[in-house]
């Protein structure tokens, strides 16, 4: 026997499997280890709950799976044959209760007769609620494993990569591609989901001296190739991007660097598929009893972990690859009692091995742990054997899911294996080895009982489910798996597509090929999400931007609101004030003295060149060019469609020199827009349009003793409203734009972003000497509601027109503006639509986003836009959009909320409910 | 994720991209209204090549039109339009 | 035909279940029908069925280019609600809700409608004052919506992370109790054998190549097995709508995208109802067999491939994370694409085409399957009378020109800035 002698070693590594201590051996996998400690039954499949042990050795194994770790790191699902044994490992079977020798859950295997493939389309009728209470029972028996119940506490990490060559699969066809490649001077990366090199020559040592792999792989690094281990390709996509999962630390693992795995994207100019081939399971009647093996899983064992799985074993196969298995058996001091062999005898020389030709196993027997039977049709006889381990062999399907991801569909059908393989590829890949080419196989002969022979092992779908889909017209090959579930557990169908197409093809009287095939899409395994979302989950991928006066809020404790990317001070409270008294107390303060507030997130571009009016009277749907120098003026945008999207102020800096403020929250949306009309459709204009955003600071000042406070911090004449001028404060430049969002006459200071916080400094001791305060974005909102100014998302919610914002006597009147076309189109000027209106409540509160209606139990006619008071007497307003608004003032309607139970009786009025005329601004 | 070539930079992940409209989408301001309205709210939408603009957003920022299958995603075509583009 | 009951899965237990019929009967196509529908989906499935219970017309066939149900309605994440803000909208998927809640019945195919709960979650107070703006449009329409404290949707979802500090904390939430999933094969399966059963034929692998005119009007299909007369031809096709309109010189405010999905390995129960967001583009839910079902937004550039960017599918995982941190070791077992038809407004399109006798269900966006008994009521309607019902008339081929889009989002007529 080659490979490592198992027998009689003590074991170096502890791990419990639900809660039994047990020992491993150092390279084990949790099969290995299981089956050298004489474990059998190791999980209970999906439907029927029925006993289930080891099958596999690979990333196939459609059984064995368990839950490993604890707490947040504890991963449900993971295949035993894919969990390498790590010293204090916590393995616990799952789907079973209350133990897995005893488990409830299997008396649905004693009613498996009612409930053939498809059973719950056609009961469990009656209301939703009815089928709600079924459902309770179908949900908690479904499900495999428990997902862990707190925050993953690792990390994962995500690295770009580039080569010339990507070769998947590190056995001897990759290594040997790999090490071609390399020595012709490619840049090379070569993976392999095992932990080892060449697992395949391990077991079979014959084909080449494992050594051989070593010494390959050390070529290959030399010639600076690099080689990933525990790494799987897991997705193709457009342009040879590959994607990577690298397990860092093995599942339910602490990882020694924080980072349980890495996720790579990996860009290749080719990928060569050294994938290999998975054995296919035999069907015949329980199949799927412990002890039941396919035939390589079991020379895996033997060779690479010295494990061996039976005493006495049966091999069933329809190929020469299984003659390998019982050689290894007998090498390893087990009695091979019988080769099933389906073919017909060979002529020539014998194996030395008790072969039935033209043999195929029936059915096997025996209890939950352990296989005791099995009986076999041996030409036109039944016979028994004793046994403890059958092992298979139904052939191999080459691994061609990489070559289908990667637009590959075309595969060919090789008569001779049973088997497709890569046909032409889209793109530049290509397959070898094993993944390109099968050994012929013989026949395959259906079962007697085909109820109980299974071919998708974890969703428990048997022969006789696809007989039944195909009796009930569920024919295609996708409709056969949607309806029995086949291919659809975590094994993604590696073990059984090819017995389904088979059963199909036969009862479509048609050659495999034509009976269709399903697409395989990414993962090829199954990939932890975390690991998918890199470190992006911290923050939902949406990274919070920073004021760059941050620190001079948050030496105030403001209460935070969320807007867009950032955060901007709600309000600022002082002792034990709740939030509303604060904002009313900011409010008051700039009605009665002085207040001021960050506005430093306000979309901001600067427009300059001979064209710059020109461009921004595309952007804006008013007038730019008549601006003087030194003035500036409201504006607002509309989209193609003739619809507002957004507003701001627009100033004429110098002779062709602009500043345009808009939205923050349609800032990107503006930058893109601006470049859009720019670029694309006036790339002749001699204009530059500059995204300043995040450049300047803003501060805005606002009050009764604004124009004090001016004059005390730049020292000289301040701007009358609407007009701007550079200065300095303290020694820095600033530009002074005299703009009002509150309804008093008021002050936009911008600065250089880096040196806001001396402005802001002398800003706030002017303001607090002038008896002010500091003011934060829930006052604001009281200002200008009171005030009748627009924000957008709320009155201008991408649905009006500016005839419905009664902003249509402002439209540039020669046109030419974006929107101009769409603004003729004729529903826009018909009657009915919604238009801007103000809401004074009559008792009550009026609530925010309530609906407008006549009477209790009627259709709503508008809505509330914005709910807010009048800052001097606490009275309640609001504006709102309300079906032709404009001719309904003095209206009285209701603004209900039934979902919280409000209700307000309100009049309509004009939206400006203080300073109508502008007085304030005046000087 | 499609590699694609900016005239500009050179080849580069989609990631870096964004897609914007379609060439046949495109509405000059001033156009008569009926046509540019058939322009902004129909689309050939093929099911094979077309003529879509993109940006370079977390590139260069440069506007590009390029030639795309629908279908197999490959690029026949790609032009920077701009400023620096004009003849 | 045999009728679907428990009883007749325990005589099945006697005979092997092998008194099952052909839930629908694979026919050779006629060479004319009063209504040929173009594509086998739910939508065009259910407007057979529609067509023949409830307007008496069975001279009907459903072509499908491949298998039934094996586009959009096989691709979906299945969720159910009608939790629109704007009054068209939600007027439309309240009418197919009710029609859900008794579809299994009606089909006698059980189609697992299960009404636990479409949860949108708010974060800060500007979020909660828009979910109740949608949920007060939604109740003076007497359409159900509650509004949820966050204790409440703590004790509703208890695998949400509901710490304050995180970047998008949970405030509150609106839930529309009536709202949940559906099993999506067996709606199209439900819809087919219930219409095979009153007569319409469905004929699957064959595709629509060309049409027969005869002046400007439709009086037929070009198909892969040959010409087929109509009295009434419908495009019913998702995402290949533009493709197949353009066959009749019809060009549509239809953008087609892909939109990925994905499924993680089944696990006991840990979401109990649909879990979407106000500020977050992802929507969580758990199917019946454990696994998590989610998806995000489309991916916003043009494709017929059903092959999607890998980015897209990791930024909606990240948000879903963000959301329920324990999704963080599931494992993620399939992703796929399906091919959405994204109008210009967002919101559907059924009605009558400039095309005589060419009629027109798509735009679906990434709203499609909730829809399904909605779309072929109406689109019965529309056919059978030539004119639309009152709850698809505001969705005609014309608003957009005439410029009474729906938009729900408000974002205008570019759709990938939705």
């Amino acid at each position: 026997m080659s490979g490592p002698q198992r027998a009689g070693e003590p074991g170096t590594i502890r791990f419990t499997f639900d809660g039994k201590p047990l020992l491993a051996r150092r390279g084990d996998t949790l099969a290995a280890a299981l089956l050298a400690n004489g474990i059998g039954l190791v999980a209970r499949s999906f439907k029927y709950h029925r006993p289930r042990g080891i099958m596999a050795a690979g990333v196939e194994e459609p059984n064995a799976l368990v839950t490993v770790g604890t707490g947040g790191r504890s991963e449900p699902n993971t295949r035993a044959t894919d969990l390498f044994v790590y010293e204090g490992m916590v393995a616990r079977s799952q789907n079973r209760w209350p133990n897995l020798s005893f488990d409830v859950g299997s008396i649905l295997g004693l009613a498996a007769k009612a409930l053939p493939a498809g059973f719950y389309y056609k009961t469990f009728f009656g209301s939703a609620k009815r089928w709600m209470f079924y459902e309770w029972f179908i949900r908690r028996a479904a499900g495999l494993g428990d997902a862990p119940n707190a925050a993953d506490p690792d990390r994962f990490a995500q690295r770009a990569g580039f080569c010339d060559v990507l070769v998947v699969g590190a056995g001897p066809a990759g290594l040997a591609a790999a090490l071609a490649a390399a020595e012709a001077g490619e840049r090379v990366t070569l993976v392999e989901q095992d932990r080892v090199l060449a697992p395949s020559l391990v077991r079979d040592p014959q084909e080449l001296d494992p050594a051989w792999a070593e010494a390959t792989a050390a070529q290959i690094s030399a010639l600076g190739g690099q080689i990933l281990l525990r790494t799987t390709a897991a997705g193709y996509w457009d342009d040879n991007l590959i994607t990577l999962s690298q397990r860092l630390a093995e599942p339910g693992q602490q990882p020694p660097n924080g980072a349980a795995q890495r996720l790579w994207h990996v860009r290749a100019k080719r990928v060569v598929l050294a994938t290999g081939a998975l054995e296919r399971p035999l069907a015949f009647a329980h199949n799927d009893r412990p002890g039941v093996m396919l035939s390589q899983a079991v020379r895996t064992y033997v060779r690479r972990f010295g494990v061996v799985p039976g005493q006495r074993v049966i091999i069933a196969t329809n190929n020469d690859d299984a003659y390998l298995t019982a050689a290894a058996m007998r090498d390893a001091g087990a009695e091979v009692v019988a080769v099933l062999d389906t073919r017909p005898a060979p002529a020539g020389a014998t194996s030395g091995f008790t072969v039935h030709n033209e043999a195929m196993p029936l059915a096997t027997t025996g209890a939950r742990h352990h296989l005791r039977e099995v009986s076999a049709r041996v030409g036109g006889k039944i016979v028994r054997w004793q046994a403890d381990l059958l092992a298979m062999s139904g052939g191999f399907t080459p691994v061609v899911h990489l070559h289908m991801q990667a637009g590959g569909a075309a595969l060919d059908w090789d008569d001779a294996s049973q088997s497709f393989l890569p046909g032409a590829a889209r793109q530049n890949v290509t397959s070898i080895g094993a993944a390109a080419a099968a050994d012929p196989i013989g026949p395959t002969p259906p079962p007697e009982n085909s109820g109980k022979a299974f071919i998708d092992f974890q969703n428990d779908v048997s022969l006789g489910d696809v007989d039944l889909a195909w009796a009930e017209g569920y024919r295609s090959v996708e409709h056969l798996k949607r309806y029995t579930t086949l291919a659809m557990a975590t094994d993604q169908g590696k073990t059984s597509n090819m017995a389904a197409l088979g059963r199909l093809a036969e009862k479509q009287g048609v050659a495999i090929p034509d009976a269709g095939l399903t697409t395989f899409r990414p993962p090829y395994t199954p990939v932890t999400m975390g690991l998918l979302a890199g470190r992006s989950e911290r923050d939902a991928g949406a990274h919070l931007r920073r004021l760059a006066l941050y620190d001079v809020h948050q030496a105030k404790a403001p209460t935070w609101q969320p807007l867009g990317y950032w955060k901007r001070p709600r309000a600022y409270p002082a002792g034990t004030e709740t939030l509303a008294q604060a904002a009313l107390r900011e409010a008051r303060s700039v009605r009665t003295a002085v207040g001021m507030t960050d506005v430093s997130t306000l979309a901001k571009f600067e427009v300059s060149g001979p064209d710059a009016a020109a461009l921004l009277e595309l952007i804006c749907a008013t007038t730019v060019a008549k601006l003087a120098v030194g003035r500036g003026r409201y504006t607002f945008m509309l989209r193609e469609d003739g619809l507002v999207f957004d507003d701001g102020t627009v100033w004429r800096l110098g002779e062709d020199r602009y500043l345009l403020t808009s939205s923050t929250g349609g800032a990107d949306r503006m930058a893109t827009h601006i470049s859009y009309v720019r670029q694309f459709l006036y790339p002749q204009l001699k204009v530059s349009a500059v995204n300043v955003q995040e450049h300047y600071a803003g501060i805005a000042v606002a009050g009764p003793h604004a124009k004090t406070v001016l004059a005390a911090l730049i020292g000289e004449e301040v701007p009358r409203h609407m007009s701007t001028v550079p200065a300095a404060i303290g020694g820095v430049p600033v530009l002074v734009l005299a703009a009002s969002y509150s309804g008093e006459r008021a002050f936009e200071i911008y600065v250089e972003a880096s040196k806001a916080e001396p402005v802001w400094s002398a800003c706030e001791a002017e303001v607090t000497a002038h008896g002010g305060c500091l003011y934060g974005m829930e006052a604001m909102e009281f200002l200008r509601i009171e005030k009748g100014h627009l924000v957008v998302g709320g009155e201008i919610d991408g649905r009006l027109t500016p005839h419905d914002l009664a902003l249509g006597g402002m439209l540039n009147k020669a046109g030419g503006y974006v929107g101009a076309e769409g603004l003729t189109r004729p529903a826009l000027t018909q009657t009915g639509r919604k238009q801007l209106v103000g809401l004074e409540a009559l008792d009550g509160t009026i609530p925010e986003g309530s609906m407008l209606i006549t009477a209790p139990g009627q259709p709503a006619q508008g809505h509330v836009t914005a709910a807010g008071l009048r800052v001097l007497d606490g009275g309640s307003i609001a504006l709102g959009q309300l079906n032709d608004g404009f001719a309904r003032h003095g209206e009285l309607l209701i603004a209900s909320s039934p979902t919280r139970g409000l209700i307000a009786r309100v009049r309509v009025v004009a939206p400006h409910f203080y300073d109508t005329g502008g007085e304030r601004y005046r000087d | 994720m499609m590699l694609i070539t900016c005239p500009h930079c050179g080849p580069r992940a989609q990631a870096e991209f964004t897609y914007e409209r379609t060439v046949d989408s495109v509405v000059q301001p001033g156009t008569d209204p009926a046509g540019a309205m058939e322009r902004l709210f129909t689309r050939a939408n093929p099911r094979g090549l077309d003529d879509e603009i993109w940006r370079h957003t977390f590139g260069c920022r440069a506007w590009l039109v390029m030639t795309r299958h629908r279908v197999t995603h490959a690029i026949e075509a790609i032009r920077a339009v701009g400023p620096e583009a004009l003849p | 035909m045999t009728k679907y009951s428990a009883l007749g899965l325990l005589r099945g237990v006697f005979n092997g279940q092998s008194h099952w019929q052909p839930a629908w009967r694979d026919p050779e196509p006629k060479a004319s029908y009063d209504i040929v529908i173009i594509g086998g989906g739910g939508h065009g499935l259910a407007t057979a069925y529609y067509l023949a219970s409830v307007h008496g017309i069975r001279n009907i066939a459903v072509l499908e280019k491949s298998w039934i149900g094996g586009g959009n309605t096989g691709r979906n994440t299945t969720l159910v609600r009608s939790n629109y803000r704007q009054k068209p909208l939600h007027d439309f998927f309240e009418f197919g809700l009710k029609m859900w809640e008794r579809l299994s019945d009606e089909l006698n195919y059980n189609v697992m409608f299960s009404p636990r709960g479409a949860l949108m979650l708010g974060h800060s107070d500007s979020d909660m004052a828009m979910l109740a703006q949608r949920g007060d449009a939604m109740r003076v329409d007497r359409i159900d919506a509650e509004l949820l404290s966050r204790d409440q949707v703590a004790k509703l979802e208890p695998q949400l992370d509901m710490s304050r500090d995180a970047r998008f904390p949970i405030d509150g939430g609106l839930i529309q109790r009536r709202g949940g999933t559906a099993r999506h094969d067996a709606v199209a399966w439900g819809y087919a054998r219930a219409a095979d059963q009153l007569g319409v034929d469905i004929i699957q692998k064959c595709e629509v190549t060309g049409f027969v005119r005869q002046g400007d009007a439709v009086v037929g299909v070009e198909t892969s097995r040959g010409q087929i007369g109509a009295g009434r031809t419908a495009i019913c096709v998702a995402g290949h709508s533009g493709h197949v309109a353009a066959m009749a010189g019809l060009k549509l405010p239809v953008e087609s995208q892909t939109l990925q999905a994905l499924v993680t390995e089944g696990v006991k129960p840990m979401i109990n109802g649909v879990i979407m967001s106000q500020s977050l583009h992802c929507y969580i839910s758990q199917s019946d067999k454990g696994g998590i079902v989610m998806g995000g937004d489309p991916d916003n550039w043009p494709s017929y491939a059903q092959r999607g960017q890998p980015m897209v599918t990791e930024g909606a995982i990240a948000q879903a994370i963000a959301l329920v941190p324990a999704l963080s070791r599931l494992r993620m077992l399939r992703t796929w694409g399906g091919v959405t038809d994204m109008s210009f407004d967002g919101s559907p399109i059924i009605g009558t085409t400039p095309v005589p006798n060419l009629f027109l269900n798509g735009g679906w966006c990434y709203g499609g399957f909730k829809a399904t008994p909605a779309s072929g009521w109406t689109y019965a309607h529309t056919l059978a009378t030539g004119t639309p019902h009152a709850l698809n008339a505001p969705f005609d081929l014309g608003r957009f020109a005439r410029g009474d889009t729906i938009d729900e989002n408000g974002v205008g007529p570019m759709p990938n800035h939705r």
